[in-house]
């Protein structure tokens, strides 16, 4: 028989044990003055119970594995443990070209693998030095798929929010409208789910005809079934009761945190980087960036709900300007030359073929670049040696930061409280654990 | 406030620590010459010059030089909208640094993904342990001396510890001919490229490398070609 196993004991691998940290005495937990180490002393207290959510469960929303400590129902510790989706993406990424890796970063937030193509694309546009003179057509289209992201996105968060916290009707509700955003990415990137839409230096293709008008058939249906959804959520007494005053995180907690996206905005800071530092397009349109009052649960809710709004605003101001002309930077070392021209030229067929064999030539250096993604900010710190690979590529991706609270947030709570806060995060482990 | 600003006055608090700001792509970076001080200089810089929010620490392997490894930190505030970039080198017999988990503590878990991906320690962490890989995990995944299909390991009731099968691989494209292939770089394990190399190096060390080295294909692993060996015995 197998030898029963301490969970908070780690093997390491020249097999001595040691047991995890205990928590200190000094660190403050969420909900008023709980110390976990000390509970109130009534003559009732018995033994700890260890539990462990996941890393299969539906209220982690894929692969995500909390070990909990349990004093009756009250929450005494908790641990996040990440990584059962780890793919190694940082290190395929060094192995490839640059153009070479963008259908990984569908793989990364997979609900809105638009966004996730845009920011990739702007970060090596931007090592490139090329971020500013993308025609505009690109950029209003990168805009367009960005915030059809988002909504996208946050459809998904709150449907499932819903469901978590017990309605179900709201899940079935926004899926119906996510399956008119995949007919839209379908037609657009040829693919529902692994768009691999942009390029380095532009797209891979031009909108297909016909497509503004389905897309805005598709916002003026999308806005009432938000609104539909609100009448579901925002007053219903029982999700009310779940969420309110539920895993409050104060401004300053979440920014030493790291928090970022609706989240962060959730708890009241007013900071978005499409107004802070615009890219792209932004900072021609309008748009606002709601903020939260309480940090609590609802609140990250009510932005999600407010944010798909505002994007459905973007959307339908980028579709009002939208520019003609070309997708891609006129420059054949970047973007491949037109089939056509590459048969029968000799410079064309040169820059096709340095271009995928050997990638774009990025000058040496080091950037960051970072993307107000749906989850949050996702950033890609890209350093290079020169040539078509990155020497090194790191993803700072936003669930994998926002995750990072629990083991403070969720001390002192109780143990249904935890799908109720796993839901308002809105995480994603493709990106977590990349 | 710009961050050409707040770089200065971080460098005018620790004279002859930090070195002349670097602008690329209009972003500063400021090189710090000792590892030893950077949760000082963190301190520092969140308190007085306001970078309230760390936006990521990451690692960069420079394989082959001394000091081996390079550790970035991100910083920006919410007060100037500023971003700011620290950098400071590490060495592969050193292998320690100390955490900034008393400044930011989103620090925490970066510094986990570093230690599990590069193998630095951070000392006076309160919780240094494997994040992404699984506790126990021999190697560090995210050195260059890693190569891309992964090391076997003997890790009992480990599943999926072979080498992964790069069918039809390695994708692994060298791009510039001033790069050593990683086969020439010793990092241990065949490479199959889809042509023999045919570029003439420039460096006179290297062209005098056999030329037989780097082409011999892997031998399919039996447990996980999927059977197509067993179809041409």
């Amino acid at each position: 028989m197998a030898e029963a196993r301490n969970i908070h004991e780690i093997v390491a691998a020249d097999g001595s044990r040691r047991t995890f940290p205990q928590p200190q005495k000094s660190v403050p937990t969420a909900v008023g003055n709980y110390d976990p180490l000390s509970p109130p002393s009534d003559g009732l207290e018995g033994e700890k119970m260890v539990l462990n959510v996941g890393p299969s469960h539906p209220a982690t929303h894929g692969v995500l594995r909390i070990v909990l400590e349990l004093d009756g129902e009250i929450i005494t510790r908790a641990r996040p443990e990440v990584g059962y989706l780890h793919r190694g993406d940082e290190k395929i990424a060094e192995n490839f070209t640059y153009t070479q890796f963008i259908p990984y970063t569908d793989r990364l937030d997979y609900l809105a693998p638009l966004a996730n193509n845009v920011a990739y694309a702007l970060a090596v546009e931007k090592l490139l030095g090329i971020d500013r003179q993308l025609p505009p057509r690109c950029q209003f289209i990168r805009v367009v798929c960005c915030e059809l992201a988002r909504i996208s996105s946050h459809l998904l968060g709150v449907g499932c929010y819903a469901m978590d916290v017990g309605a179900m009707t709201v899940f079935l509700h926004t899926f119906t409208e996510r399956e008119k955003i995949y007919n839209l990415c379908e037609s657009l990137t040829g693919a529902r789910f692994t768009t691999a839409y942009t390029r380095i230096g532009g797209l891979s293709r031009d909108l297909p005809p016909g497509w503004t008008e389905q897309c805005r058939k598709f916002l003026n249906e999308v806005v009432v079934n938000i609104d539909e959804t609100e009448t579901f959520l925002t007053r219903n007494r029982i999700f009310v009761d779940r969420t309110q005053g539920v895993g409050v995180i104060p401004k300053d907690v979440a920014i030493d945190y790291g928090l970022t996206g609706p989240n962060l905005r959730g708890s009241g800071v007013e900071h978005d980087l499409r107004k802070a530092h615009p890219y792209l397009v932004y900072d021609q349109l309008k748009f606002d960036v709601p903020v939260g009052a309480a940090g609590d649960c609802y609140d990250r809710y009510l932005v999600r709900m407010e944010e798909m709004r505002q994007s459905v605003r973007i959307v339908h101001q980028c579709l009002d300007q939208l520019p003609g002309g070309p997708i891609n930077v006129p420059d054949g070392k970047i973007v491949l030359p037109p089939k056509d021209r590459v048969l029968t030229r000799m410079e064309e067929l040169i820059h096709h073929f340095i271009n995928v064999t050997q990638g774009v030539n990025a000058p040496p250096g080091e950037i960051y670049f970072g993307h107000e993604n749906p989850k949050g900010e996702l950033g890609f710190y890209i350093n290079s040696k020169g040539g078509g690979t990155p020497h090194r590529l790191k993803i700072r991706s936003p669930s994998f930061v926002n995750l990072s609270i629990l083991s403070w947030l969720l001390p002192g709570h109780m143990l249904s409280d935890v799908v109720a806060v796993l839901g308002s995060f809105d995480f994603v482990m493709g990106e977590c654990d990349r | 406030m710009n961050p050409l600003e707040l770089a200065q006055q971080l460098r005018a608090k620790f004279p002859g620590l930090i070195a002349d700001p670097v602008e690329f792509r209009s972003e500063i970076t400021l090189k710090v010459a000792d590892a030893e001080r950077m949760p000082e200089i963190c301190a520092f810089a969140k308190k007085e010059l306001g970078f309230d929010y760390l936006v990521d620490i990451t690692s960069v392997d420079n394989y082959g030089d001394d000091p081996r490894f390079l550790i970035v930190y991100h910083l920006y505030g919410y007060g100037h909208l500023c971003h700011l970039r620290l950098k400071t080198d590490v060495s592969e017999e050193k292998g320690d640094l100390p955490t900034v988990t008393a400044v930011w503590r989103t620090a925490d878990w970066h510094e986990r993904e570093i230690y599990d991906m590069m193998g630095l320690r951070f000392r006076g962490h309160p919780d240094l342990r494997r994040i992404l890989m699984w506790e126990g995990y021999p190697h560090f995944p995210l050195r260059k001396d890693f190569p891309l299909a992964g090391k076997p390991t003997d890790v009992p009731e480990v599943a999926f510890t072979d080498a992964a099968p790069l069918a039809g691989g390695p994708f692994v494209t060298i791009a510039a001919a001033k790069t050593p292939s990683r086969a020439s770089r010793g990092c241990g394990f065949p490479i199959r490229m889809p042509w023999k190399p045919t570029r003439a190096s420039s460096d006179a060390t290297t062209s005098k490398r056999p030329t037989a080295t780097p082409t011999v294909p892997a031998p399919l692993n039996p447990s996980t070609d999927y059977g197509r060996g067993s179809q041409h015995p």
